[in-house]
Parts: structure tokens; C-alpha cells; sequence
């Protein structure tokens, strides 16, 4: 059963009468081709429109899509040989924060991912993408190890933010993504930063310091979640669709905003309709971006990588 | 409704008139609730005379309370695009900073100013809470690198005292980059050899505390100060537990291991200068 999201419910319409005629077909032989094909193009059409001009507050619904490809879905397709490597050597093994090392397009790379979960057991097991002091720590040290054995860093992100809980905060969750961040900026290798999914504030920029970042077309990446920002500056949580217009949350806004590299365009109807394509796209994003970044060396990449970084907002104006 | 207007204006006339009556002269401690007169107020450094409650404290005073004499130099700061999203909620963000701007007399959320500490050459920067919650935005973010270019430039430690509510939301994901922008700041002073030395004062929130400010080779924080990264309802929204006892204050990280210290406001100058005359082993070789 394809998962719908509310504004979606025109193609859902339609989808389900073509699925109520192929029913009848199969079981009556009725030759109905003709009426399938026609509404196929008819939904197809209407697939067209929805996603051509989706608003913000509908671009976040779908960055949140449960059949969206997840990080995990990223490593099973981009990376072979993928080696999980766990813990941060001081309190515990965060299962937010997927990490290893594999093989992307047959170079050796360190992959760190924040991974939601895509029903109800896996996100309780990955606590829904929202990491802990100790995935931070374990992507710093992911990162460090990657520097010292020259290990290209790929990183999937995609979480509402970093977990907002008392422990969190007794083991220094500020800390350690702060010390994220540092690690990001002060690696001798390239970094590329994929916004797959919902690209959460301080949790999200963690992983995302790198040297190019990219943006899944669907994708939203933002300082706080457009419900939160309602509440705060319209109190009212409702009001989340205009905050999330407000704020400024798309792949496109963000490109204008020079804060982003490039956007990877997702199949028709998002990556969720066919997760296959929306991989292949999002893998030749990651190979293009990665090719220029191989002929520096440390130094250069971490002042280039600076740079970047502090010509960001000089003269980025929408 | 006349008789609704009639009925509340010499109610208003009343509370405006008592106004003029200088009754600051005497201040209520926030905490105890116990009166002070200002004058012992202003010379215990806005710290209780009775409780030892530290109360908020303007960037005028904090610089005055850190420069030896009192005495320092303010640099202008680099200007930023003022509203790179257009933003506006109930109002336009550019209403808001004009008006923050008219509260303040300061252009943003963040002063610098260099001068001497314990006879050491120091740069320092302090946040703004009154500034709209002292969150940041570009201009701190370029404040930030700017004091670290002249702590640099100088040969200084870099000091600075924060109070943020976190990132400014008007401005996107604008502010969510100077996190790595102000983590680059650090950097710039570390890589100097230079101490960079963080003073966590009441409130240090958010994607503030999340960069740059977890990131001091020394962090100190004044006494009581509210410390973390995330809200205090938000946890509890997520958790639904009861937060613990003196949960995110200056106490509570400093047993966590989070601060190397807590020091009263009355002993930070001489803390500071203690410290940045032990790290400058470098600077007495040179000299």
C-alpha cells in the first residue's frame, strides 16, 4: 500500500480507481486498457502539477515521507562492502548515527548517517534519528579515523535535530556537536554532506560541515522545525505552514542563499515513488561532487572548506 | 463603552504618575526578594548582597567589570545583510532589530572590545541578551570572527562572555551556519597558540552553546547560570519526566564535567587574569 500524504489525495483518487480496474479486469477479463491508460495520464498529470509547485510546509511532509529512502537505504544501495564500525569509546553505541567504512563506486570512504527508522521498531531503535551526546562522539571519532587513513567522508543526513532529553544534557550534548562540527571543518579529506531527508538544526550541521553539500529536491534543512519556530514567534503550533514559508526551509531557497552546492532532483513525485531512481541520482550527485575535491591535499581542502564556510551570509541575500 | 474608558484612565494616570516617584533607588533581589540599595547593588557587581543571586548584567557593566580600570576600546563590527530571508512574522524582522537597536543603542547582539586584563593584552566579547534574547545571526557570527581576527592580530586571548536564547530564527538557515562559521573563530585563536577562554553567563542556550561556546580551552560559568543546549519544556514535552534539581544550571554542568569552573562575579576579573597570565607561558619567553 502506497502511504498518501494529505495534499497528495487527487493522484490518490485516481490511483485507486486504476487499481479498482485492473482488479476487475484480472478477474472479469474485461478489456479495459484503454480507461486504465487514460487515467494513468490523468494521474500522471495531476502527479505533475501537485509536485511542480509543492509549498514548503508540503515539501517538509514529504522530506518526512515514512517510504522516503532513509540513510540506511543510502549505504544498502551506494556502499559496498560496508563495514559498521560502533561506539564512542567512552559511554555507548548511539544507533542514531549509522557509521562505517565501505566502498563508494569502488573507493575506499568513511559513510556516517542519522537514521530515522521507517516503521514503528526501527525508529524506536534508532530513537527517530535523533542522536545522542554519543553519536556525535562516535562521528567525531569516525571522522578523525577517516583523516589519518585518507578516507573520503560521505555523510546522509536526515533528523528533526539533535534528542532534546535529561541525559542528553548531563553528557553534554552541546559538546559534543559542537565538537562534531569542529571535526567536519578539520578534516584532511573531502567531505560531502547529503541532506536526504529532514536536515534538523544543530543535529543536522553536525554532519554537514563539509565541503560540498547537497540537497535531495525534497529535502528541507532548517535552524528549527517550522512547528517550533510557530510556536515560539506565532504561538501557535499550527501556524507551522506559514513559519515553514518564512523560514526559508527548501533546496531552492537554500541554493539562493549560497548556504548549499547543489540540489539532486528527485523522480517524479518524489523519492518515495521510486526510491531506485531518486539512489542513482542522488549517487551521481555525490560522485560529482566528490571528483574535484580528490586532487587537494589536507591543507588545502581544510582552507578551501573554511573559506567556504566563512564567505557564507557575506552577500547571500533571497 | 465610554464608561469602560472613563473608569480606566486614572487607573493608567495613577501607575504613571507613581513612576516618577525614584523608587529604584532601592532594588529587589529576583531570587530572595530581600532590598538593596543601588549603590551596594552596583559595587557587589548586580550580585545579592544578601543571597549571592548573580542578576543580569548590561555589556556596559560587564566590560567596565572585566578591563583593568575599566578602561577599554570598542571596535566597530562588520555589517551583514540585515534580512537575508525577508522575514516576517507578526512582524517584519527588520522592525524588530530597529527596535532592538533602539533599546539597545547597539547595532547587534554582540560588542567587542580590547584592552587590558590583569595587565595582559585581551580581546573581549560579550553577547547581548537584551538584543533579542542575544541570539545569533550573521552580525554575531561576523562579530565573533572579528574579535578573533584582532585577538589574532593582537596576540590576545579571545574571551568571551555569552547569553543567547540560541540561533536568530528570523534568520533561517543563515544562522544555523554561523555554528561552523563561530567554531572557525575558535579555531583561528587555537591555531594562533592563543587561550581562547569562555565566560557562560545567564541564559547560554541552543545552537550558541552548541559551537563555539563548548568549544573554550577554559570554561568558566557565573554561578546559577542557565546552561544547555536544549529547552527545558521541550525535554520535558519529549521525556515526560520531572527535570532534576538545579537541571542545566552552572552547577549541574560544572558536576558533569562539562565546565572546568563556577565563579563568582566578584572573583572572575582576577580569575581571568590569573589564568591568562599561567596559559601565556609563550607571551613572558617572547618578552
Amino acid at each position: 500500500m502506497r502511504h498518501y500524504l494529505d495534499f497528495e489525495k487527487p493522484v490518490a483518487d485516481l490511483e485507486g480507481k486504476i487499481e479498482e480496474l485492473r482488479h476487475l479486469s484480472e478477474a472479469d477479463g474485461i478489456n479495459i486498457a484503454d480507461e486504465v491508460a487514460r487515467l494513468t495520464e490523468k494521474a500522471d498529470r495531476q502527479l505533475r502539477a501537485t509536485y511542480a509547485k509543492l509549498t514548503p510546509w508540503q515539501k517538509t511532509q514529504v522530506a518526512r515521507h515514512p517510504d522516503r529512502p532513509k540513510a540506511r537505504d543510502c549505504i544498502a544501495t551506494l556502499i559496498a562492502e560496508y563495514t559498521p564500525l560502533a561506539g564512542d569509546r567512552a559511554f555507548a553505541e548511539d544507533s542514531a548515527v549509522l557509521g562505517g567504512i565501505g566502498r563508494f563506486r569502488g573507493r575506499a570512504v568513511m559513510v556516517l548517517g542519522t537514521e530515522k527508522g521507517s516503521d514503528t521498531e526501527t525508529r524506536i531503535a534508532h530513537n527517530f534519528g535523533m542522536a545522542r551526546p554519543e553519536g556525535y562522539r562516535k562521528a567525531r571519532r569516525l571522522i578523525e579515523l577517516a583523516g589519518r587513513f585518507g578516507l573520503p567522508v560521505l555523510t546522509f543526513v536526515d533528523t528533526s535535530g539533535a534528542f532534546p532529553g535529561i541525559e542528553a544534557e548531563a553528557r553534554g550534548q552541546a559538546e559534543a556537536i559542537a565538537r562534531s562540527i569542529e571535526a567536519c571543518l578539520s578534516a584532511p579529506v573531502p567531505v560531502v554532506a547529503a541532506i536526504i531527508g529532514e536536515g534538523g538544526s544543530g543535529g543536522a550541521i553536525a554532519l554537514a560541515a563539509g565541503d560540498a553539500v547537497l540537497m535531495m529536491e525534497h529535502a528541507v534543512y532548517s535552524v528549527i522545525s517550522p512547528e517550533g519556530c510557530a510556536s515560539i514567534l506565532w504561538r501557535d503550533a499550527a501556524q507551522a505552514p506559514v513559519a515553514a514559508e518564512a523560514l526559508r526551509i527548501t533546496a531552492d531557497d537554500l541554493k539562493r542563499l549560497k548556504l548549499i552546492d547543489a540540489i539532486v532532483p528527485e523522480p517524479l513525485g518524489g523519492a518515495q515513488r521510486d526510491p531506485a531512481a531518486a539512489l542513482a541520482g542522488l549517487a551521481d550527485a555525490i560522485g560529482a561532487a566528490l571528483a574535484p575535491l580528490l586532487g587537494h591535499d589536507g591543507p588545502g581542502l581544510i582552507a578551501r572548506r573554511r573559506e567556504k564556510f566563512l564567505a557564507m551570509g557575506r552577500d547571500s541575500l533571497i | 463603552m465610554s464608561w469602560l474608558t472613563e473608569y480606566v484612565r486614572p487607573k493608567i494616570r495613577t501607575l504613571l504618575g507613581r513612576r516618577d516617584v525614584p523608587e529604584n533607588l532601592w532594588v529587589q533581589c529576583p531570587a530572595c526578594e530581600q532590598m538593596m540599595f543601588h549603590t551596594d547593588l552596583e559595587k557587589n557587581l548586580k550580585v545579592c548582597t544578601h543571597c549571592g543571586h548573580h542578576m543580569r548584567a548590561s555589556v556596559t557593566e560587564r566590560l567596565a567589570w572585566t578591563f583593568d580600570a575599566g578602561s577599554f576600546a570598542r571596535i566597530e563590527l562588520p555589517k551583514t545583510p540585515a534580512d537575508p530571508l525577508r522575514f516576517r512574522d507578526s512582524q517584519r524582522y527588520t522592525e524588530r532589530l530597529k527596535s532592538a537597536r533602539e533599546k539597545t543603542g547597539l547595532d547587534d547582539a554582540l560588542v567587542v572590545a580590547h584592552g587590558a586584563v590583569g595587565g595582559h593584552r585581551a580581546v573581549v566579547a560579550v553577547m547581548v541578551f537584551e538584543f533579542m534574547g542575544g541570539s545569533m545571526g550573521a552580525a554575531v557570527g561576523e562579530g565573533l570572527l572579528a574579535a578573533a581576527r584582532l585577538a589574532v592580530l593582537q596576540e590576545a586571548p579571545l574571551i568571551v562572555f555569552t547569553a543567547s536564547g540560541g540561533a536568530r530564527m528570523q534568520e533561517g538557515a543563515v544562522s544555523l551556519m554561523q555554528m561552523p562559521r563561530t567554531v572557525i573563530a575558535t579555531q583561528l585563536v587555537k591555531e594562533a597558540g592563543l587561550p581562547f577562554i569562555v565566560v557562560l553567563t545567564d541564559p547560554t542556550t541552543g545552537g550558541v552553546t552548541a559551537s563555539f561556546t563548548m568549544l573554550g580551552d577554559i570554561q568558566i560559568a557565573e554561578p546559577g547560570a542557565l546552561i544547555g543546549f536544549a529547552g527545558a519544556r521541550v525535554i520535558e514535552q519529549t521525556v515526560r519526566e520531572k527535570l532534576p534539581e538545579g537541571f542545566q544550571r552552572a552547577e549541574y554542568l560544572l558536576e558533569h564535567g562539562i565546565l572546568d569552573m563556577v565563579v563568582k562575579r566578584t572573583e572572575l576579573a582576577a580569575t581571568l587574569a590569573r589564568i591568562i597570565g599561567l596559559l601565556r607561558v609563550k607571551e613572558l619567553e617572547a618578552a
